[in-house]
Order: structure tokens, then C-alpha cells, then sequence
């Protein structure tokens, strides 16, 4: 145990370096200049593009820019380029606002997928299976972004509720119960968007699983021997299922940095998504290198998390 | 001799007489045609394919039939199926068909000619894509399954890193240095592959071992290497290459598929670890053939089951990719219509214009629809456990 936690996290340790230098390499060798420093920008002086040049490091050879980087990343000094203010600090900003989207669109998922799932591995062949079936499938297919149309010309329409944003803007004296339900209004939209596809998946793996669980031997006992079969789905059948999914738990943690830039944009939610494609347009180098490092980090740690997890439900995995 | 083979072939011939024989492809035919929602993917497909083959035909050229850049502003977000002002039009700027059969955009330019040249973008961006992953996975995976348990040696290394910084010593400009380096890199390569074709006559001399020591296996560089490529989130690290490079339609294509190919090397890699222990294999090593062609009539036949399902529905997930690109504004630039971006144009006039939504929208979902249908159709066809059989 001790040696697979101490050998795994050196691994990480070196996939994490080779992941670094990657990303460096594509952001820094692809053509074109940030903003702040292109030639071309007619805001800029000559001189003050050379200035920004030696501020950001950019008059170093690539290796020296990368030690300066992540120098300064790992003592948490990294600004960014576009307004000089603390890289790690706007992060957390939009993290914050990027949290209840992930945690609402979480629950959703999970809330939903597992009945969903196991009620058409039940009546598997059936009416209600090969409707969620095709169901899953549409929701796999549909772009996010046309379904986040449909969406708000169906709520806006019908409801008369404004959608888009965090909160509505100037509602400053409504009542405390009116503000709670504007936020909540707004909440849910781009979460359940962000929850559909997962809902598809998760549920068709549920099913899939379900159905592997019950051509076991076990099962076949258990019904032999006469158990009424509620107790056969829910006691034998589903708690062999969950094994897998007690993984995926691990594996949700990357979707904590990732959010979505299609359906923050569309909402324009300040989250990390959006920010993440400011920075892309600005060329804002630090931001995006740090996101893809966080991102990347949360990825490792996951996989971590869930290898830990797996050995300690399934005491026939010792790695 | 002849009559020999004759009388036997006669034999078996009266041994199986009765049997209908089935080819695989007619019995892969048969059981498509039982799983109806396959079925009705492939139908789907069949219908896009000549629709974006059709639509290329007759959109490009000097004088295309069905012109998406004529801009017509007094005939502008005209609904579907409503007639143009033919006295406000000039002949040659009139709708072919006499009706606006999708409507018109913000500009007044046919939504049916627009989304006839989408199409084609769509399909070439899935197919090509997904062929250029499943290459790279095809490659990767079978290099690391077949050659994996061979090593890695530090001469390897030292000869890799010679020809690379001679390649970039030639890139920056240091074109003296770079040839030395490259030419000092092949020569060992050549001279290699030479006394090993040759045949070792004595053992190499002590001081060289070191250069022969093995490092790590070649299964562990490349599936480290995938490890870390599966590290970059996928869209993101899409979005950033697409937004630095320049815009074009072959840049989409390229980077899609070459961050796409994750998943096809780890299948392939595992169907060549148990197919190369198989008993045909070790006949066929036992025969004598060489490697490559155990490799590439043996061995790729088998394993293209899983590739091919996952090629699928890659095509289904590159071609949202794609049209959540052309929305966010980094997709085929602007003169070229695609549906992602008649979408994305559309967005402003929403509750005015819906059509300029919901028309590319629903061509994407039924599209990238038929794809996913048919290829988990393919898997429970191609899955021996599922098969029942005739």
C-alpha cells in the first residue's frame, strides 16, 4: 500500500513536469504575440512594447521564461499580463463563482442517472428502457449550446423570467425571498446544461453495469432461493454495480477547474470557463498556463483518489 | 496431383452440403438490419453523406447553383419557405428554387445554399479528425502492444536527442551545426541497422555497454505519454491551439484529431497484448513471417472491432466539437459557412428569426444523432457475446 502511494506520486510528480514543459512549448511556440507586446498593436510605443518584452520575461530564451514561470507560479506570484493583477487570486474569484454551478450540476447528475439507470436495467427490452435509451442518446447528440437556446426561448416565453447572468441586475430592495428565487432561476439553467450529458452516460453505465451484475451466479441464487426480487435488485445486484462508480468519484474532481466555456459564455456567467476564454482571446499567457497546470494537477489527483478508492472497496485489487 | 485436390475439395464439398454459407459482412448486414435504431443511424448517414457531397457540387465554383455569398439586403431574415420580392431582385440574385426554403439570414443570404456548403465542412471535419486519430492510435497502440516489452536503450535516447537538436538547430538558423548533427544522427542509425542486418561477429567492447543499457520499455514511454496527454483538458487545450493558430478549416481538423487519439491507442494497445499470445499468431511467427505482416494481415484484421466503434461516435463528438468552435467564433473563418457558425450568427435575432437556430441545429443533432446510433449499434453487433447466432 505504502509503496504503490509512494511510487504512484513520484509518477505523477514526472507526468505533472512533462505536462508543464508541453504546455509551455504549444502556448509559447504557437505564432503570434500577446497583446501587450505586439508590434502591431497601435497602442504601444516601441519602447513600451520592449519594456513589457523584458517585464514578462519575454527577451529570455524559452527555458529560462519557463523556470521564471513556474518560479513564480509555485510561490504564487504569477500576474497576469492583462491587468497586472494576481493570477492565483482571479482564479479563486471565478472559482467561487463557477462552485455552485459545478455542485448543482453534480447532484443533478447523480440524483437523476442512478434511478434512471437501474429502473431500465430492471425492465430491460421495454417501453420505458428503449425510451431513455434513445433519450440518452439525444441528449449525447444535442450541441450544448442549441440546447441552451431552447432553453431560454422555453423559460424566457413561458415563464417571463430572465435567465442570463448571475443574478438579475437592480434588484436591490425586492425581498429577501425574491432575490433567493432570482438566483435560483438563474442557477439552474446552466446547470442542468451541464448536467445533461453526464446524466446520459452515467445512466447508460449504470444500466450497463446493472446488467453485467445480474448474469452473475449470485443473482441466480439469490433468486432461486426465493428472495422477492426487490430484495434481489436492490440488496445483491446494486451494491455490486456501485463498485465502478465509487471510482467516479475521484474522477468528477477535474470538473471542479474545467467548467464550461460554451455555456458560461452563453449565460455570460462570470465563472472559470468564461475567464479561461478571455484569456485565450487576450492571449493572456499566465492565466491560461495556470489553468491548464490546476487543471491538470486536479486530473492527477483524481486518478489518485480513485485508484485509493477502488483498493479500498474491492479487496480483490491490491496493486 | 490435380485430380487428387479435385477429389477432396469433391468430398468436402458432399460432406457440408446442406449449410448456407454466410460471409461475415452478410452476417454483420443481417443482424444491422434487426437493431432498427443502427439501422436508422446508417440510413441517416447514407442521406448526409450525398446531401454534403451534393451540397459541394453545387456551391462551389465560379458560378455555383446554389450561391451561399449572395448578400441580398433588402430580401434580409425572410422566414422559411416565404417567396422573395422578385421585382426588388436582379435575375441572377433570385433563389434557385424559387422560394427561400430555409429563409435568410441577417444579410439576406440564402440559410438552404448556407447550409448545403456547412455540410461538407461538417462531414470532412468528422472524417478527417477521427482518421487522423485513428491512425496516430492505431500506431501508437500497436507499437506499444506489439514492440512494448522491448527497451528503450540510452544510445536510443542519445541518437534521438542528436537528430532533434539538429532538426531545431536547423528550424532557429544554425544550419552548419544543425547538418553536422543530423548527419552524425542518421549515420548512427544507418551504421546500426547495418551490423545488425550484418551480424554481430564479437561482442562489443566493455566501454560501449554502457550505451546499451536498457532504460524503460517502449510500452511505458508511450503509455506515460498518453497519461499525460489525457493531464490537458480536452476542449480547453482545443480552444487554445485553435485560437494561436492561424484560422483555417485544416488547423481544426489536425488539432482535433491530435488530441483525440488517447482512447483508440489504449484500446488497440490491449486487443495486441492478448491477440499477439493467441495460438494464430505464434503460427504465424512459427511460419516464419515477419513481423510486419503478422502485424498487418494478422493482427489489425482482429483488433479493428473496438477501433471502429470508437471512430464512430468520434466522428459524432468531433463534428460538436467542431460546431462548439465555429460558435465561440475560432471555427472555418467567416466568408465559408458552417452550421456552427449560421448558429452562432443566428443567436442575435433569437426570438426574431428563430429559424436561423433551430434549421443548423437540429441538422447537427440529427447528424451527430445517426452517428452515435449507428456506432453503439456496431458495438453490440461486433460484440461475439451479444451475437446470437443463425
Amino acid at each position: 500500500m505504502l509503496s504503490f502511494i509512494g511510487r504512484s506520486i513520484i509518477q505523477k510528480v514526472i507526468t505533472l513536469f512533462f505536462v508543464s514543459v508541453i504546455s509551455f512549448l504549444i502556448i509559447h511556440l504557437a505564432p503570434g504575440e500577446p497583446s501587450q507586446v505586439d508590434p502591431l498593436n497601435p497602442k504601444f510605443t516601441p519602447e513600451m512594447v520592449e519594456r513589457f518584452r523584458k517585464e514578462f520575461h519575454l527577451d529570455q530564451p524559452l527555458h529560462i521564461q519557463y523556470i521564471y514561470f513556474y518560479r513564480d507560479l509555485l510561490t504564487g506570484k504569477t500576474v497576469s499580463w492583462k491587468d497586472n493583477q494576481s493570477v492565483l487570486q482571479k482564479i479563486w474569484e471565478r472559482f467561487l463563482n463557477s462552485l455552485p454551478l459545478f455542485i448543482v450540476g453534480t447532484l443533478i447528475t447523480w440524483t437523476l442517472s442512478f434511478p434512471i439507470g437501474i429502473r431500465s436495467a430492471i425492465f430491460r427490452g421495454g417501453l420505458y428502457d428503449r425510451s431513455t435509451t434513445f433519450f440518452s442518446y439525444l441528449l449525447i447528440s444535442i450541441p450544448g449550446f442549441f440546447f441552451a437556446y431552447i432553453l431560454i426561448i422555453f423559460v424566457v416565453t413561458r415563464f417571463h423570467i430572465p435567465v442570463i447572468g448571475m443574478e438579475t441586475f437592480g434588484l436591490g430592495d425586492a425581498s429577501w425571498s425574491h432575490l433567493i428565487m432570482d438566483r435560483v432561476w438563474h442557477l439552474l439553467l446552466p446547470s442542468v446544461l451541464g448536467a445533461t450529458g453526464g446524466i446520459a452516460i452515467l445512466s447508460r453505465y449504470v444500466r450497463s453495469q446493472m446488467l453485467e451484475v445480474e448474469g452473475q451466479d449470485y443473482i441466480r441464487t439469490a433468486r432461486a432461493k426465493g428472495l422477492p426480487s426487490e430484495q434481489v435488485y436492490y440488496k445483491h445486484a446494486l451494491r455490486n454495480a456501485l463498485l465502478p462508480f465509487v471510482t467516479m468519484f475521484g474522477l468528477i474532481l477535474p470538473g471542479l477547474i474545467g467548467g464550461s466555456v460554451i455555456i458560461e459564455s452563453i449565460f455570460s456567467w462570470p465563472g472559470m470557463g468564461r475567464m479561461a476564454y478571455e484569456a485565450i482571446l487576450a492571449r493572456d499567457y499566465p492565466i491560461i498556463l495556470t489553468v491548464n497546470f490546476i487543471s491538470a494537477v486536479l486530473v492527477l489527483i483524481g486518478t489518485f483518489i480513485s485508484d485509493l478508492l477502488y483498493m479500498l472497496v474491492d479487496p480483490r485489487i491490491r496493486l | 496431383m490435380n485430380t487428387e485436390k479435385k477429389l477432396i475439395s469433391q468430398d468436402f464439398s458432399e460432406e457440408v452440403p446442406t449449410v448456407t454459407k454466410h460471409s461475415r459482412v452478410q452476417e454483420l448486414w443481417q443482424l444491422l438490419k434487426k437493431n432498427r435504431l443502427a439501422f436508422t443511424g446508417l440510413l441517416i448517414f447514407f442521406l448526409f453523406f450525398c446531401t454534403a457531397s451534393l451540397g459541394l457540387l453545387l456551391t462551389t465554383g465560379t458560378k455555383p447553383i446554389f450561391d451561399p455569398a449572395v448578400v441580398r439586403l433588402q430580401e434580409k431574415l425572410q422566414s422559411p419557405l416565404s417567396k422573395p420580392n422578385f421585382e426588388a431582385l436582379p435575375p441572377e440574385e433570385s433563389p434557385r428554387l424559387g422560394i427561400y426554403l430555409f429563409g435568410t439570414d441577417d444579410l439576406g443570404r440564402d440559410v438552404f445554399a448556407r447550409m448545403l456548403q456547412g455540410a461538407w465542412v461538417s462531414l470532412t471535419v468528422g472524417f478527417v479528425a477521427v482518421g487522423i486519430s485513428v491512425i496516430v492510435g492505431i500506431f501508437m497502440g500497436g507499437i506499444a502492444g506489439y514492440f512494448g516489452q522491448n527497451h528503450v536503450r540510452i544510445d536510443h535516447i542519445l541518437t534521438t536527442t542528436i537528430i532533434l537538436l539538429g532538426g531545431g538547430l536547423l528550424a532557429v538558423g544554425v544550419i552548419s551545426l544543425g547538418i553536422v548533427l543530423l548527419a552524425i544522427g542518421s549515420t548512427y542509425i544507418v551504421f546500426s541497422y547495418w551490423s545488425k542486418r550484418a551480424g554481430r561477429k564479437r561482442p562489443p567492447p566493455k566501454w560501449k555497454n554502457v550505451f546499451y543499457t536498457d532504460t524503460i520499455s517502449i510500452d511505458t514511454l508511450i503509455m506515460r505519454f498518453v497519461d499525460i496527454m489525457l493531464c490537458f483538458p480536452s476542449f480547453f487545450l482545443i480552444l487554445t491551439v485553435v485560437a494561436l493558430l492561424p484560422a483555417s478549416m485544416y488547423n481544426i481538423m489536425i488539432v482535433i484529431g491530435l488530441t483525440s487519439w488517447m482512447g483508440t491507442t489504449r484500446f488497440v494497445r490491449a486487443e495486441f497484448l492478448s491477440l499477439r499470445e493467441q495460438e494464430f499468431v505464434i503460427a504465424a511467427r512459427a511460419l516464419g513471417l515477419s513481423n510486419w505482416r503478422i502485424i498487418f494481415r494478422h493482427i489489425i484484421p482482429n483488433a479493428m472491432a473496438p477501433v471502429l466503434v470508437s471512430a464512430t461516435i468520434g466522428i459524432a463528438t468531433a463534428i460538436l466539437t467542431e460546431a462548439g468552435l465555429s460558435f465561440l467564433g475560432f471555427g472555418v473563418p467567416p466568408p465559408h459557412a458552417t452550421w456552427g457558425n449560421i448558429l452562432a450568427d443566428g443567436k442575435r435575432f433569437i426570438f426574431d428569426a428563430p429559424w436561423l437556430t433551430f434549421i443548423p441545429g437540429f441538422a447537427i443533432l440529427i447528424v451527430v444523432l445517426s452517428f452515435n446510433l449507428f456506432g453503439e449499434g456496431l458495438r453490440d453487433i461486433l460484440n461475439p457475446k451479444l451475437r446470437e447466432r443463425y
